[in-house]
C-alpha cells in the first residue's frame, strides 16, 4: 500500500514539476556531480552560482506583479531598466558616493519608474490580450530612444562622459568608489574559496518578503483576481484598469531596483544597447522556476533564478573541461528561448 | 462628410505620411545628390523587396507579421555556406543555393507553423522567440558541427581552430552575378533587371495565388478561423502552409540579398533581417492584418531612403553620426510598435462594435 502512496506522490510531483523544469534541474545536478571529476573547484562553483543569483534575483522578481495581474510576461522590462539607469547616472552626476549613491539611485529612479510605469500601464490597458508583443517593441523603442539620449543629455561627471569630447556617456561606467559591492560586502562571509554576498541576499529576501506580503493585502488579492479572471474581477467591483496599471508600476520599479542590484554586483553600469540582453534571460528564469504566462510566485522566482544562473555559471566550466569546446553560450540560448517557447505554447490556465 | 474622408485617409496612412515628412526633412540636410540616392534606392530595392514580399502570406492567413521569416534566412545561409565550400560560383551557385535552401526552409517552416498552431493568438511573439530559438540551433550547427560532423572541404571558410565557419564567408565570386546579368545602365544608374524580373514574378505569383482555392482558404482562415473550420477548411494545415511558403520565399529572398552584398556575415546576417523587413512593410502603410504588394514597394523605398540619409543628416545636425544610426533603429522599432498598438486597438474596437450590434439586435428582437 505504501508503495502506491509513494508512486502517487511521485506522479503528483512529476506533474507539478513539468518536464522542462525536470530536465533542467537534472542537467544542473549532473553538472554539479561531474564538476569535481573534471577538476572544477566545487566551492568556487557554488560561490559563482550564489553570486549570480544575488545579482539577478530582483530582476526576476520584477516579473511577478505583471504576471499576477494578467499582463503576461514582462517583455517591457527595459523600461524598468532604463529608470534604473537614469537613477544610477543621475546619482553619480549629483556627486553621491558609497552606499548613499546606491540609496539615492533608487530614490531618483522611483519617480521615473512611476512615470514610465503609468504611461506603459495605460497603454497596456488599451491593448489587453496583445501585451507581450507590444511590450517587446515598447522596450526596444525605449532602449533605442535612450541610446540617443545618453549621447545628448548634458551629463558632465568626468567619471561617466567621454574623456575627449567631454560630452555623451560612455557605454560602460565603472562603479568603483560608488556603489560597487555595497550590498554584497554587508555581513560578507568568506570561508576559503567559499563566499556568500549576505547583504545582497538579504536585500532580495526583504523585497521578496514585501512582495509576498503585498500579494496578501487587499490590493494584492485584487491583482491576482484580475489576473485569473478579468470578467469576474470586474463583476466583483474591482477597478481592473487601475489594478493592472499599479502592477505595471510595481514591475517597472522592481526592474529599476533590479538593475541597480545587478550593477552593484557586476561593478559596472552598462548603457546603450546593453539592456536588450537582459529581458529574455530574465523571462526565461522565472519560467524555468515554474511560472506560466499567467501564474507566478516567489518560490518560482527563487528556484528559477538558481536553476538558470546555475546553468549559466556551470556549463562553461564543465563543457570546456569535458569536450574542449565552448558550447555553453549556445546551450544557454537554446534553453532560454526553448523555455519561453514552451510557456507560450501552453494553454493559459483559467479563462481570460 | 468630405472633411471626414480626408481625415480618415490621413489617419489610415499616418505612418507613410510621417515617413515622407521625415525623409523630406532629412534629404536636404544629408546633402546627397539625387543621382546617388536614386542609385542607392534601386540597389536596395533589388536587395530587399523579395524578402519583404514573403511577409504577405502569413498576413493573408491572419497570422500577423511573420517574425519567424528569419528561419528562411538561416536556411539560405546554410545553403550558401555549402555552395561556397563546394566552390560552385556564379549563376549555377545561386541556383544551387536556392535548391539547397528549399528542403531546410520547408522543414523549419513546418516546425514554426506547427508551434504557432499550439499558440493561437500569440503567433507573433511565438515567431519572435522562435527566431532566437532556431538561431541557437543554427549556431550549434554552423559553429560546432560544421567540420567534425558535417564535412567542410575548404579550410578557407573554416575558423583557424579547425571547426566552425568563419565570421564572414566571402562570396566575392558570386557577388551581384544575378544583378549584373541583364543589367541596364541609364546615366550612371544601374538597374538590375533580372532581380526586378524575379521580384515581378513573385508579385504575379502572389496575385495569382490569391485567386486559387488555397489562397481563398487562407483568406477565409484569416477572416475567422471558426467559420473557416465550419466551412470544411483544414485550418491548421492551411496556416502551416502559409508559414512554409513565407519561409521558403524568405530563403530565396535571402539568397538574392546575399549575392548582392557579396559576403556572408555568418552569425549576424539573419539577426536584423526580420525586423528591418517588417518595419519596411509597415512603413509602406501595411498593418498587421492587411498588406498589399504596393505597401511592400512603397515601404522599401521610404524606409531605405530614411536609412541612407539618417546618419549623414545626424552628422549635419549634431555632429555625431551615431545619433543618426540610433535614430534609424529607433524609427524602425517605433514604427513596428505603433503598428502593433494600432492593430490591437482596432481589434478591440471592432470587438466592441460587434458586441453592441449583437445587443441592439437582441433589443430589437425583444421589442418585436
Amino acid at each position: 500500500m505504501g508503495y502506491v502512496g509513494i508512486a502517487e506522490g511521485l506522479r503528483y510531483w512529476m506533474k507539478r514539476m513539468e518536464m522542462p523544469r525536470l530536465i533542467i534541474a537534472g542537467f544542473l545536478v549532473l553538472l554539479y556531480v561531474i564538476a569535481p571529476f573534471v577538476g572544477a573547484d566545487f566551492p568556487t562553483q557554488i560561490t559563482n552560482t550564489i553570486n549570480r543569483f544575488s545579482w539577478n534575483a530582483v530582476l526576476v522578481l520584477a516579473m511577478v506583479p505583471m504576471v499576477h495581474s494578467g499582463c503576461g510576461l514582462n517583455f517591457g522590462l527595459p523600461l524598468g531598466i532604463i529608470s534604473g539607469l537614469l537613477g544610477a547616472t543621475l546619482s553619480i552626476q549629483f556627486g553621491f558616493t558609497g552606499l548613499l549613491s546606491f540609496v539615492m539611485a533608487i530614490v531618483i529612479a522611483t519617480p521615473f519608474s512611476v512615470l514610465f510605469g503609468t504611461g506603459y500601464g495605460t497603454l497596456l490597458n488599451k491593448i489587453k490580450g496583445g501585451e507581450m508583443m507590444i511590450a517587446t517593441y515598447v522596450g526596444f523603442s525605449a532602449i533605442s530612444f535612450m541610446c540617443m539620449m545618453w549621447l545628448l543629455l548634458p551629463y558632465t561627471s568626468p567619471t561617466m562622459v567621454w574623456g575627449l569630447s567631454g560630452a555623451g556617456l560612455r557605454p560602460t561606467i565603472s562603479l568603483e568608489g560608488f556603489y560597487d559591492q555595497v550590498l554584497a560586502n554587508f555581513l560578507h562571509i568568506k570561508i576559503g574559496n567559499f563566499e556568500i554576498p549576505t547583504g545582497s541576499l538579504l536585500f532580495f529576501a526583504l523585497l521578496a518578503f514585501l512582495m509576498w506580503l503585498f500579494l496578501r493585502t487587499k490590493t494584492g488579492t485584487a491583482m491576482t483576481a484580475v489576473g485569473s479572471n478579468r470578467v469576474f474581477a470586474q463583476a466583483a467591483g474591482i477597478n481592473v484598469d487601475r489594478t493592472r496599471t499599479l502592477s505595471v508600476i510595481l514591475s517597472t520599479w522592481l526592474g529599476a531596483v533590479g538593475i541597480l542590484v545587478y550593477q552593484q554586483g557586476f561593478g559596472f553600469i552598462q548603457l546603450y544597447t546593453a539592456p536588450n540582453n537582459m529581458t529574455l534571460p530574465t523571462v526565461s528564469a522565472i519560467l524555468i522556476g515554474g511560472a506560466s504566462v499567467n501564474k507566478a510566485s516567489i518560490p518560482n522566482v527563487i528556484i528559477g533564478t538558481i536553476l538558470f544562473q546555475g546553468m549559466v555559471t556551470m556549463t562553461p566550466t564543465i563543457m570546456n573541461a569535458l569536450i574542449h569546446m565552448d558550447i555553453s553560450e549556445v546551450v544557454r540560448v537554446i534553453v532560454t528561448q526553448g523555455m519561453i517557447l514552451y510557456a507560450l505554447t501552453r494553454k493559459p490556465e483559467g479563462g481570460n | 462628410m468630405k472633411q471626414n474622408k480626408v481625415l480618415n485617409f490621413l489617419l489610415n496612412n499616418m505612418v507613410p505620411i510621417m515617413f515622407i515628412i521625415i525623409c523630406a526633412v532629412l534629404i536636404p540636410l544629408s546633402g546627397f545628390s539625387a543621382g546617388y540616392l536614386l542609385n542607392e534606392i534601386i540597389t536596395r530595392m533589388g536587395r530587399n523587396t523579395f524578402l519583404v514580399l514573403c511577409l504577405l502570406f502569413p498576413i493573408m492567413s491572419g497570422m500577423g507579421l511573420n517574425f519567424g521569416m528569419t528561419l528562411g534566412a538561416m536556411a539560405a545561409e546554410i545553403a550558401i555556406i555549402f555552395v561556397a565550400d563546394w566552390q560552385i560560383w556564379g549563376l549555377p551557385g545561386i541556383v544551387l543555393a536556392v535548391i539547397l535552401s528549399l528542403p531546410i526552409s520547408v522543414a523549419l517552416g513546418w516546425l514554426c507553423g506547427t508551434i504557432m498552431n499550439m499558440a493561437i493568438g500569440r503567433e507573433m511573439i511565438t515567431g519572435y522567440i522562435m527566431n532566437f530559438f532556431i538561431g541557437g540551433w543554427y549556431q550549434l550547427v554552423v559553429l560546432f558541427m560544421m567540420g567534425p560532423i558535417i564535412p567542410i572541404v575548404h579550410s578557407s571558410i573554416k575558423l583557424p581552430r579547425g571547426y566552425g565557419i568563419r565570421n564572414t564567408v566571402s562570396l566575392l565570386n558570386m557577388r551581384q552575378t544575378l544583378d549584373d546579368l541583364l543589367a541596364i545602365r541609364i546615366g550612371g544608374i544601374k538597374i538590375p533587371v533580372l532581380t526586378f524580373l524575379l521580384i515581378g514574378l513573385l508579385c504575379l505569383f502572389i496575385v495569382w495565388f490569391r485567386r486559387t482555392k488555397l489562397g481563398q482558404d487562407m483568406r477565409a482562415v484569416g477572416q475567422d478561423m471558426n467559420v473557416a473550420r465550419d466551412a470544411g477548411i483544414k485550418v491548421e494545415r492551411t496556416r502551416i502552409i502559409s508559414i512554409i511558403m513565407s519561409t521558403v520565399f524568405a530563403g530565396f529572398g535571402m539568397v538574392i540579398y546575399l549575392q548582392n552584398m557579396g559576403n556572408l556575415p555568418t552569425y549576424t546576417a539573419h539577426s536584423q533581417i526580420g525586423m528591418f523587413c517588417i518595419a519596411a512593410l509597415l512603413v509602406g502603410g501595411a498593418s498587421v492584418e492587411k498588406a498589399s504588394i504596393s505597401n511592400a514597394f512603397l515601404g522599401v523605398t521610404l524606409f531605405h531612403l530614411m536609412f541612407i540619409v539618417a546618419p549623414a543628416a545626424g552628422t549635419e545636425i549634431i555632429g555625431d553620426s551615431m545619433i543618426g544610426e540610433y535614430f534609424r533603429v529607433f524609427a524602425s522599432y517605433g514604427v513596428i510598435t505603433l503598428a502593433l498598438i494600432m492593430y490591437e486597438m482596432k481589434k478591440r474596437r471592432s470587438k466592441g462594435q460587434a458586441g453592441q450590434m449583437l445587443a441592439q439586435a437582441q433589443r430589437e428582437e425583444e421589442a418585436s
